[in-house]
């Protein structure tokens, strides 16, 4: 399945999104959007989704035969931001005698790490920037503290390693030691998951350790409730850069699904705009996310991004988020907008549904910009401020997406969310406002659609441009196909390279991604049909 | 001599990032060090340089190296400590306070780490002002005082004296062989510096300026106030430019980070063009292609909703920033100065004229 495999594409796929108000189902046949539901989430999410699966395959039976079934899902987020459901662990830090000043949780907020800190040890070892040892890995060191993990019963170690992006050996054999000493310990390795960086690679890293348990349990609440929907293919979950992971690979990776909602939306409105290159602005009931699309997904963000006040930096989409949505309260005189929210209370607090309070939904509507609810709650609105409202809003938005674009020059803009109709149809910068059908369930469309990639970023010396490009291109489509992507189908999707100050031998730090699509698993298809499902 | 707060070393941090002019590192590692000193106990004392006795001796600290061997093989003040003792013990003589060699970008704090582990004061003040490229950009240098001994730490037990260099181009040489060798990042110890020359060749009283530019920033932003505002009013700055960048160009040429970014004129400054050139730290600005700032005048760039500074190696595209000159130390702008740090000393064949003139 690895080399050359033909890219057959899947054609039949289930997105669906667990948002914080809905759970959003989608069928796809090629590119054709087949079915669409929307449904409330449940607290336990996982009744949210089977009864999302059971409306989407009323709605088209055809669903029970899928090549594949994506899941979105903000639950990793939403934990670490309401500190529940985290694993106490274990942390290893390699790089003895550097950066021992400043040791594993160094900069968290108090609270979160007194819930997730247990034994944090520093070892003797890592690496320079040119590939020389700091000082020999001190393996005894890390074999007396696998037993006493064992002995603690450690169920979880976050190991990083200084300079791991550029050599990973010590790592690996921290991973090695712990795998013979205490098989059933879950080890997260710093390389993996982070760029060069240590604090904040160490941190995604130590999320991603404290997550592990939920993840776990999570996933296979997620191939429960798609098993008891009948439906057999393999479950994929989306991560944070519009792509997708096997169940069981991503359920050891946690945090790349972290944003990977926001991710979907742009994924999902490239696909149903067909527009690869766009800005695009996501109008949810509390906030609204502008991001960029270059190639179709989202641009990376370059810079540290706080999750839960931590700070990492690695895979993530580039977005401004600001707190302006359907539900956000307006008061008219004197005229205030946000950045509070009825959030998903929508429903049944806003004027137009019968409550009391003036939303921007209200504002909408009193405007004739949508036609929801009873329009005769909201005729009372002198027009004048509420066309001052209305524009108010327009200038937010243009503001925002004018924030994001990163180039001159007008370039389009993609509407999508629920509270799409907020986004005037003219903005300075933008050559057309672009609306596109199924934009309220853009997101799950999105997760249907994502494709696999594999990443690398890496110093290289003593080579020309081209070459170290070259060479890194290599190294990240060895990693798309390891992680499932047919060969054939794969492009690169990003470049960027950084001159490094300082450092001797014309040194060039390259980063690369590559994307392709899912080869094809096996007869999935066929199997079903032996199995006489429908 | 009094003792610092922690609140002032991290009010210290924001205004030193912004006199770094783009470049000198981020504080941000250094101050997680001296917050987990103070929360050990540790209190530095800062000491006013006139306070010094002429034949006191006073330890010149800097951190060397790479920006991004940094982010992995973090700051640490027992190396800065190391280099500090070993020049003691190569001159024989006790140190009688720490002074910084840079008060822009992260070296603001390491004579700070220094102090915590010494248990001596920082002398308030450095001797660029700013935050340079080079050794021979100091007043020191442009007082023609010796350039050596020079220590030079790791983080294992590696050392190296540099005992005496012909020039200040054979010491750059020479310190940044042992800096690479040892993996692109050092803690140095500079030439010793007396009371007197401190007194009478140091620019004075910068660490608490820092201070004071950090706490306005901060008022400001808890006020609601524009802190880039603040920023200039704090140092009399002016405002050169608001907008938006456009395009940025970097390469790396003999271990420096070369470059120029290009900024798109926002509000006030819609329709106008502002072009700024780096190395290491910001060096000249143009408007609509002519002339409008070089250095030794501080050019940094802020987020123009922040006020924080951005830095050469964190600029990129769509980011909203406002290019602010500040004035620069007045032995920068006589003409030995400008020998060593004008706009000529970088490359540029251009006469000094300062926006503040």
């Amino acid at each position: 399945m690895i080399d050359g495999s033909p890219a057959k594409p899947l054609r039949r796929r289930i997105g669906i999104d667990v948002g914080g108000t809905n759970t959003d189902a989608v069928l796809l046949d090629g590119e054709r959007v087949v079915a669409a539901v929307k449904t409330p989430t449940t607290a336990d999410v996982t009744s949210g989704i089977t009864r999302a699966l059971a409306e989407l395959l009323a709605a088209a039976p055809a669903a029970a035969r899928v090549g594949a079934a994506m899941i979105g899902t903000t639950h990793f987020t939403n934990a670490v931001a309401q500190r529940r459901g985290l694993t106490r662990i274990a942390a290893v830090r390699i790089g003895l005698p550097a950066s021992a000043s400043l040791p594993p949780f160094v900069d968290w907020p108090d609270d979160l790490a007194e819930l997730v800190r247990g034994d944090v040890l520093m070892l003797e070892g890592g690496h320079e920037y040119d590939g020389r040892p700091i000082v020999p890995f001190d393996a005894a060191g890390m074999r007396a503290a696998a037993r006493r993990f064992r002995e603690a019963g450690v169920t979880s170690v976050a190991v990083a390693s200084v300079f791991s992006p550029l050599d990973p050996s010590c790592e690996e054999q921290a991973a090695a030691i712990l795998a013979e000493e205490c098989p059933d310990t879950a080890v997260t390795l710093s390389h993996r998951l982070g760029r060069i960086g240590l604090l904040e690679r160490e941190n995604v890293t130590l999320l991603n350790a404290c997550l592990l348990d939920l993840a776990r349990k999570t996933a296979r609440a997620f191939t429960d409730a798609l098993r008891a929907s009948g439906i057999v293919a393999p479950l994929y979950l989306t991560q944070n850069d519009g792509t997708v992971m096997l169940a069981e690979v991503a359920e050891q990776y946690p945090v790349y699904s972290f944003a990977s909602g926001p991710t979907n939306s742009m994924r999902g409105a490239a696909f149903l705009s067909r527009l690869a290159d766009a800005l695009v602005v996501d109008v949810g009931g509390t906030t609204t996310d502008v991001g960029a699309l270059r190639h179709g997904f989202p641009r990376e963000a370059n810079n540290v991004v706080e999750v839960g006040g931590v700070r990492t930096l690695f895979r993530m989409p580039d977005l401004l988020s600001l707190a302006l949505g359907g539900g956000s309260l307006v008061t008219l005189d004197p005229l205030s907008i946000g950045p509070v929210s009825v959030g998903y209370r929508l429903t049944t607090e806003s004027r137009v549904f019968g409550g009391s309070t003036l939303t921007a939904t209200d504002v909408g509507v009193a405007a004739g910009l949508l036609d929801l609810g009873d329009r005769q709650r909201v005729a009372d609105l002198p027009a004048p401020l509420v066309g001052r409202a209305i524009q108010r809003i327009g200038a937010m938005v243009e503001e925002a997406v004018d924030r994001v674009k990163t180039e001159a020059g007008d370039v389009p803009l993609i509407v999508v969310g629920g509270g799409a109709f907020l986004v005037p149809a003219r903005l300075a910068g933008v050559s057309s406002v672009i609306g596109v059908e199924h934009q309220a369930v853009a997101n799950a469309v999105g997760a249907a659609i994502a494709q696999v990639s594999g990443e690398v970023d890496q110093i290289f010396q003593a080579l020309p441009r081209e070459e170290a490009i070259a060479r890194a291109s290599r190294v990240a489509e060895d990693r798309a196909v390891t992680a499932g992507a047919a060969r054939g189908t794969l492009r690169t999707v990003e470049v960027e390279d950084l001159p490094l100050a300082y450092l001797p031998g014309n040194s060039l730090r390259v980063r690369v991604r590559v994307v392709g699509e899912i080869a094809d698993r096996g007869p999935t298809e066929g199997l079903d049909d032996r199995d006489g499902r429908a | 001599m009094r003792p610092v707060s922690l609140a002032e070393i991290e009010s210290l941090a924001i205004g030193a990032w912004i006199l770094g002019t783009g470049g000198g590192g981020s504080p941000y590692l250094a101050l997680l060090n001296m917050r987990r000193l103070y929360r050990d106990g540790v209190l530095v004392r800062l000491m006013d340089p006139m306070d010094l006795a002429d034949d006191d001796l006073v330890a010149i600290v800097s951190n060397m190296g790479a920006p991004l061997v940094g982010q992995e093989r973090l700051t640490d003040p027992r190396t800065i400590e190391r280099a500090v003792r070993m020049m003691e013990e190569y001159l024989g003589r006790r140190f009688a306070a720490v002074m910084s060699l840079e008060i822009g970008g992260g070296n603001s704090i390491q004579p700070f780490m220094a102090a915590a582990m010494l248990g001596l004061p920082v002398v308030d003040g450095d001797c660029m002002g700013r935050a340079f490229p080079e050794a021979q950009m100091t007043s020191f240098a442009i007082h023609d005082l010796p350039m050596y001994p020079l220590t030079l730490a790791d983080v294992r037990d590696n050392a190296v004296i540099v005992a005496r260099a012909e020039s200040w181009k054979w010491m750059e040489r020479l310190s940044r062989t042992a800096c690479v060798a040892v993996g692109s990042i050092a803690g140095t110890c500079k030439a010793p510096r007396t009371g007197k020359e401190v007194k009478e060749c140091g620019i004075l009283y910068t660490t608490t300026q820092a201070m004071r530019l950090g706490q306005a920033v901060q008022a400001a932003r808890r006020a609601h106030r524009d802190p880039v505002q603040a920023v200039i009013d704090a140092e009399r700055g002016l405002r050169l430019f608001t907008g938006k960048v456009q395009d940025v160009a970097r390469r790396a040429t003999e271990g420096f980070l070369r470059g120029t970014a290009t900024l798109e004129g926002l509000d006030a400054d819609r329709g106008h063009a502002f072009r700024v050139a780096f190395q290491n730290e910001f060096a000249v600005g143009w408007l609509d292609g002519e002339v409008r700032v070089t250095t030794p005048d501080l050019i940094c760039v802020l987020d123009t909703v922040s006020g924080d500074a951005v830095g050469t190696e964190t600029l990129r595209y769509g980011q909203r920033v406002t290019v602010v000159a500040l004035p620069a130390a007045p032995i920068l702008l006589t003409p030995k100065g400008l020998e060593h740090v004008g706009p000529r000393a970088f490359g540029y064949d251009l006469d000094f004229r300062s926006v503040f003139a």
